[in-house]
């Protein structure tokens, strides 16, 4: 090799020296920030008490929306099982044998306005009212069964319309044996209605939890930024950038989201474990086997995400607010 | 390498701490910048580092002129100087090895580059030894010693100095000052500012004097 080539090569390797390359660049840039993650997660774990009061705090506010969800998808799912839309429940009057009930079912049957027909005779009624409801000693104090054979009747589904269901009514209403047609799709409109409202308003809840969480980590993050005041100016001074400060304060941040969000899901799960026989009770109230009794991973993957991206979002405001003040004199 | 013309600048509380300053330091030369307290050496030293804009007047350093360089840019102008402070400025929370990586793990580099040249400057100052300690465990001395390889890790084309030798015996703050002496003699530009006149003159470097903000010794304005 000439010298002279040598020089420039050396020359060449000076500033090799002095600005790493691209490649080596990209690659310490992933390498920093995994070590960065670490290094904040091991500066949390430094105080691991603080660390868990705040994450308990973060926890608490994530269960509250998530776990009434939880119940809301329960309701939502149970009302689904009723949802054969409308029905009409005919009452028979006190008189009825039930020889004469079985007859008009299957009359009623043959109807083309009609789809389903479900008979239940009174002796059937008692039973079940007396396995389910916890009424047996009450009924067991009545000398005879005050219950009425009941049909339960689903139009068909091409006869739904409001005006079809009031002319079926009043044709059922006048038949034979018949006590009471009830048309049972006034709840049914009324619970929806009870459910939209319960629906918005967790969500409402839920925003203002958000942001309770949101001020949680905010105010977190600024006192971290305060107690390394010193450390911020001495990396200020020697160039670091503003997201080389940043970043451990932003995964600080992240990690108090994360921890928050195991909180809350151990909570919805221990409450859930705790509701667990009431709900499966309740299931079988309504020939039902289809009830949460667990997070479900559409909910999980919400509450971690939710809970990271809440962390990481307060984190940033405080971030953003607090670094620019603190400038080196 | 530093080029001040006409440089002022004026506190907001009205005082003016540099007025019409004017003077060229070369390349690879050492100076000293002297005067009294309040005489505007510190702020000189900011100007330099872009810790303060000047008010009037103009700073270019290494060829790059100061008012053009955005709040953004100023981290990587930075990364071209090493600064050294009377207090240190150490973190104590971390090794002496972590205190002096810092400016290498800020521009990005490998984990082994940095190990290489941490160890080489702690070398250079004589301080190899206590690369695990912390800084608290360490002399005055030895601090500022710290805070010396720290500054000239990443091989800055400017060193900046300020009352590096403050709170140090004679012996060990000529010692430091043979370290500032071997860097101006790799090419490095030294700018040192300093009250210690008796150890500046034993220097026999270039002196700037500033008298109440002015430049008043120093051949000003080449």
């Amino acid at each position: 090799m000439k010298p002279a080539s040598k020089q420039a090569k050396r020359k060449q390797d000076h500033k090799r020296q002095r600005q790493p390359g691209l490649l080596t660049r990209t690659g310490s840039y992933f390498v920093r920030h995994a070590q960065t993650l670490i290094y904040s997660l091991g500066q949390l774990l430094r105080a691991p008490f603080a660390m868990l009061m705040t994450a308990a705090v973060i926890g608490i506010a994530l269960a509250l929306p998530t776990g009434l969800h939880v119940l809301l998808k329960n309701a939502e799912l149970l009302s689904g099982e009723i949802d054969g839309a409308t029905q009409i429940s005919l009452f028979l009057k006190r008189g009825a044998s039930e020889s004469q009930a079985q007859q008009l079912a299957a009359r009623l049957r043959k109807m083309p306005e009609i789809g389903k027909v479900r008979f239940i005779s009174k002796q059937d009624a008692l039973k079940e009212f007396k396995q389910n409801a916890g009424f047996t000693e009450a009924m067991q104090a009545l000398d005879e069964n005050p219950l009425p054979h009941v049909i339960v009747i689903h139009p068909s589904t091409r006869h739904t319309s409001e005006q079809t269901m009031q002319k079926l009514l009043a044709r059922l209403q006048g038949m034979l044996h018949v006590d009471v047609a009830q048309l049972d799709e006034e709840w049914i409109k009324r619970l929806y209605t009870i459910m939209d409202f319960i629906k918005r308003g967790v969500w409402i809840l839920a925003s203002m939890l958000a942001l309770a969480v949101l001020l949680v980590v905010g105010n977190t993050i600024r006192l971290a930024i305060q107690n390394r005041r010193d450390e911020i100016v001495v990396i200020k001074l020697i160039g670091g950038t503003d997201a080389f400060i940043r970043r451990p304060f932003l995964y600080t941040g992240f990690w108090y989201g994360l921890f928050g969000a195991l909180i809350a899901f151990v909570l919805i799960t221990v409450t859930l474990f705790l509701l667990n026989e009431p709900i499966e009770r309740l299931a079988r109230l309504y020939h039902s086997d289809v009830l949460l009794s667990s997070l479900d991973a559409q909910s999980s993957l919400l509450l971690f995400v939710g809970g990271i991206l809440l962390g990481l979002a307060g984190s940033w405001l405080a971030v953003g607010r607090h670094l620019r003040d603190i400038e080196p004199r | 390498m530093i080029h001040f013309s006409n440089a002022s600048k004026r506190y907001a509380s009205g005082q003016d701490a540099l007025l019409n300053v004017s003077f060229k330091v070369e390349q690879g030369d050492m100076a000293f910048i002297t005067g009294h307290s309040g005489a505007g050496k510190s702020t000189l030293l900011k100007l330099i580092a872009l810790l303060e804009r000047p008010s009037r007047g103009q700073v270019v350093v290494n060829g790059q002129n100061l008012a053009r360089v955005k709040r953004r840019q100023i981290p990587y102008f930075r990364r071209d100087i090493g600064i050294i402070f009377q207090d240190h400025q150490l973190l104590f929370d971390r090794t002496v090895f972590d205190n002096v990586a810092l400016p290498l793990v800020i521009a990005g580099h490998p984990h082994a580059e940095i190990s290489r040249r941490v160890r080489a400057a702690l070398d250079k100052v004589g301080l190899l030894k206590k690369e695990k300690h912390t800084p608290i465990t360490l002399s005055g001395g030895e601090q500022q010693r710290v805070g010396i390889a720290r500054a000239v890790v990443h091989k800055p084309p400017l060193l900046l100095a300020d009352e590096p030798t403050g709170n140090l015996d004679p012996e060990l703050s000529w010692d430091i000052m043979q370290i500032f002496n071997d860097f101006a003699q790799v090419g490095v530009t030294v700018l040192v500012a300093s009250h210690d006149l008796e150890l500046i003159s034993r220097m026999q470097r270039r002196q700037l004097i500033l008298k109440n903000g002015q430049l008043v010794e120093g051949n000003p304005a080449q």
